[in-house]
């Protein structure tokens, strides 16, 4: 299995650990992953908040230097703001020559191209459906009995196109956090938008939608994102909002391929968990505890 | 200039920079059935809700639109696209009024907006963000002294995790310069 491969900028800074985990649970699932060469930022929110035209440009010349290479059709996005950028010309461009055509006219200084034939698809949706639960438990060897997981999709790899999960109550994370041996906990947060860029123009209404999703994840030992967006968020407010609430709204928050890794018992240096912004002591007791499990 | 964009404009002035009509043209459509305005996670803090946004957009009421909130404090969840019975862009009509406000340098948007044209800046010139350079640009250009202290003991965690570093990253020059000159060209012949 092959994909292109699209990080995205924040997975060179402050996402590096979901670019190292994401790495290392697609190989050893036996994915082989071609980083698109000297690709560029895909515009994040700030393009569409700008440029129409702008915003289809810059992913789209990262799909154009993809399209170069002849026998892979998929690109593999980690990122679900990149994502939904990259997608969104995928899809603005089916059936639409007039929107190709402006495309091509400015990627023609270049000498780049797109044609559509290319497949944007997010790390959630390649795990579960070109790999699925069943390549994840041949891999196992930790198991997560007593854990209680939190799925959080966020917005944007779920909406506005729904590829591969109900856009309004996502469940596809479900069966990848079960076979770990852990319990899916149940909460109604799972694809309630984190507020996104709001937390750095509007700080306070950001802290407000995170607090609301940090309340509902008590119980769980940790919530699992598969957005770099969506895990700063949620773990680099905690203290703030706990002490705005009076409640201790502490939580582990992990990106999915580093839990997975976890279940893989990969190399701390794979998964560098030391670099997220909020892992509980109490987890990593538990997971100290369970280390020796299988 | 400066002194301009800080003075209230009257509806004349706000009309004549503002062009309501592609925005009219996404929400002609609309029902006013409100479906966006209750699938919407920040509607409480808008002054005017989603429905009511796009009646004056229809209505043309450029002035209330760009005094209000509303627009700006849309976060992109697609929920109001999503569930639209008529099928509106309404995600992307927010932004298309976020567009409008960039272009027009409106003062009251002056966070969103210097959020994402420094954003932008810094892409223009490394072709990726630099997230350390990106923030001191946009805190710089706020001029507010004490919108960096909100983020300084994030910004401090990040550093001592090695995750955000102050030199932006050595590469080719500008690779994005092309697209940009070409998306402006293009933009101007609209």
């Amino acid at each position: 299995m092959k994909y292109h491969y699209y990080p995205g900028c924040s997975l060179e800074g402050t996402a590096l650990e979901y670019n190292l985990s994401t790495w290392a649970v697609m190989t050893s699932l036996g994915a082989e992953l071609l980083e698109i060469e000297d690709w560029t930022c895909c515009g994040a929110s700030a393009a569409d908040s700008t440029s129409y035209l702008l915003s289809l440009a810059l992913p789209a010349r990262n799909i154009a230097i993809a399209e170069k290479t002849d026998d892979v059709k998929d690109i593999l996005v980690p990122c679900s703001a990149c994502y939904l950028n990259l997608k969104k010309v995928e899809e603005k461009t089916k059936g639409a020559p007039e929107i190709l055509e402006k495309l091509n006219t400015i990627l023609q200084e270049d000498h780049l191209q797109i044609s559509g034939r290319i497949r944007v698809r997010h790390l959630l949706d390649v795990i579960v459906n070109d790999l699925g639960p069943q390549a994840i438990r041949q891999n196992l060897k930790r198991a997560f009995s007593g854990f209680r997981i939190a799925p959080y999709y966020g917005c944007q790899c779920l909406r506005p196109y729904a590829v591969f999960d109900d856009p309004e109550d996502p469940r596809s994370m479900e069966p990848l956090i079960e076979v770990t041996g852990a319990e899916v906990h149940p909460w109604k947060m799972g694809a309630k938008c984190c507020g996104a860029s709001l937390m750095n123009t509007k700080m306070d209404m950001g802290l407000e939608l995170v607090a609301a999703i940090l309340q509902g994840a008590k119980g769980a030992d940790a919530i699992i994102t598969v957005c770099p967006m969506c895990q700063m968020n949620l773990e680099a407010y905690q203290q703030k909002i706990s002490k705005r609430h009076k409640e201790n709204l502490q939580m582990t928050i992990l990106y999915l391929p580093q839990f997975i890794g976890l279940a893989f018992a990969l190399p701390e240096q794979e998964l560098r968990i030391d670099l997220n912004l909020s892992i509980t002591d109490g987890f990593r007791k538990k997971l100290e505890m369970q280390k020796q499990d299988i | 200039m400066h002194v301009a964009r800080n003075l209230i404009r009257s509806n004349e002035t706000v009309q004549a920079c503002v062009n309501l009509a592609p925005v009219q043209e996404m929400v002609r459509a609309c029902i006013q059935c409100g479906t966006c305005t209750g699938s919407c996670p920040n509607e409480f803090a808008m002054d005017y809700t989603p429905r009511r946004l796009w009646r004056m957009v229809l209505m043309n009421q450029s002035e209330e639109i760009f005094q209000s909130n509303t627009f700006a404090l849309c976060s992109a969840c697609y929920c109001c696209t999503l569930r639209c019975p008529r099928g509106l862009p309404l995600t992307e009509a927010m932004e298309a009024l976020k567009q409008i406000a960039a272009r027009a340098n409106f003062s009251q948007y002056k966070n969103s907006v210097q959020f994402y044209k420094t954003f932008i800046q810094s892409v223009r010139r490394h072709g990726r963000v630099n997230e350390m350079e990106f923030m001191t640009l946009y805190f710089a250009a706020l001029k507010n002294p004490l919108t960096p202290l909100r983020f300084a003991s994030l910004g401090m965690k990040l550093m001592s995790k090695g995750k955000v570093s102050m030199l932006p990253p050595i590469r080719r020059e500008r690779p994005l310069e092309s697209i940009f000159r070409n998306v402006e060209a293009l933009e101007e012949r609209l």
